[in-house]
């Protein structure tokens, strides 16, 4: 697979690792446990479209939400994390 | 037909004519007591111990494609038992115990080879955490051996024990571990349940599930409506998607795991042997390739096939612990999707939903439980309690802090 950075352009998926659905991005406040329990624990796993949050370890470090197909591996959209949570309002 | 040397005989002067299909290709009926989704290894053998040890045979097995297209067609077919925590080591020591009698019970030839399971340690540090695990294993009625470099040297002269980097300092031996003929396993179980009446059938897949005030009542098909008083899914891959139908959120992302073949060659490798030092283990089928895999590609898929990364890796693993295959050529290889869990450790357990029960979250690990799972999901069906070796895999343990986590490597499916 083939990320297509947005600032580095494409890079082989062996440079980053994997954490995750995005929407690890949404951690809740402390306090609801069952909530956090389900943040932590419980993943929707769609067949189809999925966006994720990738890590360019062997890059510039950047966290990345990357939009794949588990079908079909095919990637469709790259964007910084720093802005999708930016855009969540999670960040100044 | 029961399979016995007087059969083969009897039909070899009688012109082979009386052999018959191993097993039945019903219409489904429109209501059965027991629903099972999944016609791979787990819901097969859950159906062969309903019907043969339970007693329940009012039984449909439910599959998309024919009948084991899944994992248990796609593994690396290794048997064994050498878990350390205590809520899987009686699990899979059960699973063990019922290998060896396997083929006797069910009447069909797996092929169970008792060859031996050893994992290679490269530090002294990784000895010790073998000889605790061995210790464990001892405990719970597995056998296992700590061998030194001298007694791995004996078994499996071959390997590199001099690498500057990994230096084999010895292994784990567990001798009752070994191999299966992953494909008869399924047909076994498919025939010994389908002699006592239950039906298989195939080209059906699950669509939705009936529910009533918190009770499942049965599940829409591709070829109808069944009704069920207990629903079971067997579907570990697509756990998620199949539970996704009944409103149910699980702790597993899927996974492709890729496995690999070489051409055939002359016996070469006596057991099953494992790389500690990366994640690499090999064996040789009885028609001599050489079967190997490594880890998981580690991204969310369903696509059951992988990418070249993987395959760099796990050839990396090859070259360093057993240089001498540098010169095999890899025949096949091919990807599965796991249901991988958040602590590595699978689910028999009821589910929110009443009478839906699920089986799954199997990691890579799902072929050498077949037996013990489908005996104890069985046992929780025919019973409503879980059988003594399954208790620790409820569905709710991440929620009551009790995770079985062998790696100890936290919530992050793709690092177990």
């Amino acid at each position: 697979m083939i990320i297509n950075h947005p600032l580095l352009g494409p890079r082989d998926a062996s440079e980053f690792t994997y954490l995750g659905d995005a929407s690890l991005i949404d951690r809740p406040d402390g306090g609801d446990i069952d909530a956090f329990h389900a943040y932590l624990h419980l993943r929707d796993n769609p067949a189809g479209e999925h966006r994720e949050l990738w890590y360019h370890e062997y890059g510039d470090r950047s966290w990345l939400v990357v939009t794949r197909n588990t079908l079909t591996h095919e990637i469709t959209q790259v964007e910084l994390a720093r802005d999708v949570a930016r855009a969540k309002g999670r960040s100044r | 037909m029961k399979y016995s040397a007087a059969q083969i005989l009897w039909q070899g002067l009688t012109g082979n004519k009386g052999w018959k299909p191993a097993w039945r290709d019903p219409a489904p009926k429109p209501s059965y007591r027991v629903v099972i989704i999944g016609g791979g290894g787990h819901g097969l053998s859950t159906a062969y111990y309903l019907s043969n040890e339970f007693g329940i045979t009012d039984v449909a097995v439910l599959e998309k494609g024919w009948l084991g297209s899944g994992n248990i067609g796609r593994n690396t077919t290794i048997i064994r038992s050498n878990y350390l925590l205590e809520g899987n080591q009686p699990f899979y020591e059960l699973s063990m115990k019922l290998w060896e009698g396997l083929e006797q019970s069910f009447n069909y030839n797996a092929m169970v080879s008792q060859r031996g399971v050893l994992n290679l340690c490269h530090s002294d540090g990784q000895r010790d955490a073998y000889a605790r695990r061995g210790n464990a294993m001892i405990l719970s009625g597995a056998d296992a051996e700590l061998l030194d470099a001298a007694g791995v040297r004996a078994l499996c002269p071959f390997l590199e024990f001099e690498n500057a980097r990994f230096p084999i300092k010895g292994g784990l031996l567990q001798r009752r571990g070994g191999t299966a003929r992953h494909d008869a396993v399924a047909w076994g179980y498919a025939r010994g349940a389908d002699r006592r009446g239950v039906d298989i059938i195939q080209n059906c897949e699950v669509t939705g599930f009936d529910i009533e005030n918190g009770t499942v009542k049965g599940v829409q098909t591709s070829r109808g409506a069944i009704k069920a008083d207990i629903v079971v899914c067997c579907a570990a891959g697509s756990s998620s998607r199949v539970l996704s139908l009944a409103g149910l959120r699980l702790p597993i992302e899927s996974h492709v795991l890729q496995a690999f073949v070489s051409e055939g060659l002359k016996p070469t490798i006596p057991g099953v042997i494992t790389f500690g030092a990366g994640h690499f283990y090999i064996s040789q089928s009885d028609k001599g390739g050489l079967v190997f895999g490594g880890d998981i590609d580690g991204y969310n898929s369903y696509a059951q096939r992988g990418n070249l990364p993987v395959v760099e890796d796990v050839c990396e693993g090859a070259m360093a612990v057993m240089p001498m295959i540098g010169r095999a050529r890899v025949l096949r290889n091919w990807g599965g999707v796991m249901d991988m869990s958040m602590d590595g450790s699978p689910f028999i357990d009821r589910t929110p939903v009443d009478n839906l029960i699920f089986n799954g979250g199997w990691c890579y690990g799902g072929f050498k439980a077949t037996p013990a799972s489908g005996f104890c999901t069985a046992h929780l069906v025919a019973t409503g309690n879980p059988h003594p070796t399954a208790t620790a895999y409820r569905l709710d343990r991440f929620r009551r802090g009790a995770p079985i986590d062998e790696k100890g490597a936290g919530a992050q499916p793709n690092l177990h």
